[in-house]
């Protein structure tokens, strides 16, 4: 394993080594150390690599991520794997607010809590927590899943497209045109591989499905007043 | 954005270091506001006795033989401690109403930065860190302390646009956000005799809680109200004598986070404000909760 000191050579350093591996180097194991929770930690990745990143971080660690594994050894600040495309992201700690904002695709796993605005507008990427998530949670997300094993904040999924939310617990409350809907087999087997995938045990039936109730697609025209 | 760090210290043995920590926390808050930077610490508690800091465009005209002046005019023995642009006033408790009124007539190019028995506020324009040195804040001592470094949005960048704001006797406020309604709220609140300084948001809401405690309420009573009464992006934290609260909005984007550990209760708006702190590893760390009131007291 490589270590990397954050403290002592600073970002720009750390990317210009990671972004130097293309997958041709057998340096795929990376440990960053003496973090002291700075910003936009192993963000841009492109490479099939494992970075581990020890104590928390600041704003968007593992932003743009492609390909890459990123462990946070902590807990993760705002917009953390935000605009993800590939790859996967686990927070053993609590992850801040928008967390995997816009992200397209890959797995985002966070072992404690995910504050408010958890998937905002995401549009692709699979997020699994082990505890809450918080308020405003899938606000206008477009696709991937949402899976949450504690309970869910104030108005969740609230103008959503066609991502998909699945709640273990209690949700606070469902946002605007977001609704409850029936769990079929398909459903039950995503969740069995990606909780698998996730390293959770938890049944699938235990949970439920929200989603967009798709009433905010087309325009009504009684609502012509309001605009 | 700005950046807000508080520090309320249950171990005694840290508060010789008060303001050295707090200084450390503002710093590294630097890249979220350079425009001007201020701190409020609460020191020791003189029976009898009470503190006036006040804060001069131009010091050596306005501070010079202000002792001298203030005894001549109402037979108060004040001692003074020059401090930069600041200067703190050391006087018995119960002529703080007198000495502030006699500062109209004598001084009235002075302003008060803070009254009570054991705030001092000092704030300008400039770096945390140049500011920090000015007022030599590290050798501060104190039981706890709240500091923050401004990005303006709302007012000019002067100096009392800048933050800590008093709200009364030993209480004060910053903050990191917006408001939206604040020239109506200021309205509101000269129509009820508390009137305003600046164009500033957090003056208002500054304004607004002093006036809610005017009015029978207790602090945390106060801060609940304002949060149906104040529209806009807010995180609050304030400080009174005895420790110090933190409320966010209810959409709660500006960041928070806190830790507590036997020895204090830390803010941070990020969490490296708080890295360098004794035993942050294994601290408590969470987020305040938006729309949540939460208050610690010695």
């Amino acid at each position: 394993m490589q270590t990397f000191d954050l403290g002592g050579k600073g970002l720009r350093a750390l990317h210009e080594e990671l972004y130097a591996l293309n997958g041709t180097t057998n340096s795929t194991a990376w440990e960053v150390v003496n973090t002291k929770g700075a910003h936009a930690i192993a963000c841009g990745l492109d490479a099939p690599i494992e970075v581990t990143v020890r104590g928390s971080t600041g704003y968007y660690c593992g932003g743009m991520n492609q390909q890459a594994t990123v462990i946070v050894d902590g807990s993760a600040g705002p917009g953390t794997g935000e605009n993800m495309m590939s790859g996967k992201i686990i927070i053993e700690g609590d992850a801040s607010q928008y967390l995997g904002a816009t992200a397209h695709g890959g797995l985002i796993v966070v072992k404690g809590n995910a504050s408010s605005r958890c998937g905002i507008s995401m549009k692709g990427v699979n997020i699994v927590v082990q505890g809450n998530i918080g308020h405003m949670s899938g606000f206008m997300a477009q696709s991937g899943n949402v899976v949450v094993l504690g309970d869910a904040g104030e108005a969740m999924g609230d103008s959503c497209y066609e991502a998909r939310f699945f709640v273990r617990g209690e949700v606070k409350s469902l946002g605007a045109d977001c609704e409850k809907k029936e769990m079929r087999p398909e459903h039950i087997a995503f969740l069995e591989e990606i909780l698998a995938e996730a390293g959770f045990d938890a049944k699938p039936e235990e949970f439920t499905r929200y989603g967009s109730a798709r009433n905010l697609y087309n325009f009504d025209v009684d609502n012509a007043g309001d605009y | 954005m700005c950046g807000i760090v508080g520090l309320f210290l249950k171990d005694k043995s840290l508060e010789p270091k008060l303001g050295e920590m707090l200084t450390d926390m503002l710093i590294t808050m630097t890249d979220r506001g350079p425009d001007s930077a201020g701190i409020a610490v609460y020191g020791d508690d003189t029976e009898g006795r009470a503190k006036l800091t006040l804060q001069a465009a131009d010091p050596g005209v306005t501070f010079t033989g202000l002792e001298g002046a203030l005894k001549d005019a109402i037979g108060v023995d004040v001692s003074m401690r020059l401090k930069d642009t600041h200067a703190v006033l050391d006087l018995p408790e119960d002529k703080i109403s007198d000495v502030r009124a006699a500062l109209k007539e004598l001084r009235p190019d002075a302003r008060v930065m803070s009254a009570g028995e054991t705030i001092e506020i000092y704030k300008e324009v400039g770096l945390p860190g140049d500011v920090a040195e000015r007022f030599d804040i590290p050798k501060l001592t104190g039981t706890h302390g709240i500091g923050h470094t401004r990005m303006a949005t709302e007012s000019a960048v002067t100096t009392l646009g800048a933050h800590p704001f008093s709200t009364g006797a030993d209480q004060c406020l910053v903050h990191n956000g917006s408001l939206s309604n604040h020239n109506s709220l200021r309205r509101k609140l000269a129509r009820e005799g508390v009137m305003t300084e600046t164009e500033n948001d957090t003056e208002v809401a500054a304004a607004y809680l002093t006036w809610k405690m005017q009015n029978g309420s207790s602090l945390g009573e106060a801060l609940e109200a304002g949060i149906d009464d104040l529209d806009g992006f807010y995180t609050f934290v304030v400080g009174t004598k005895d420790g110090f609260g933190v409320v966010r909005d209810p959409i709660a984007c500006k960041p928070a986070v806190m830790a507590e550990t036997d020895q204090y209760v830390a803010f941070g708006s990020e969490y490296r404000a708080l890295v360098s702190l004794p035993g942050i590893e294994d601290a408590k760390v969470w987020e305040p909760e938006p729309a949540t009131v939460y208050f610690w007291s010695h």
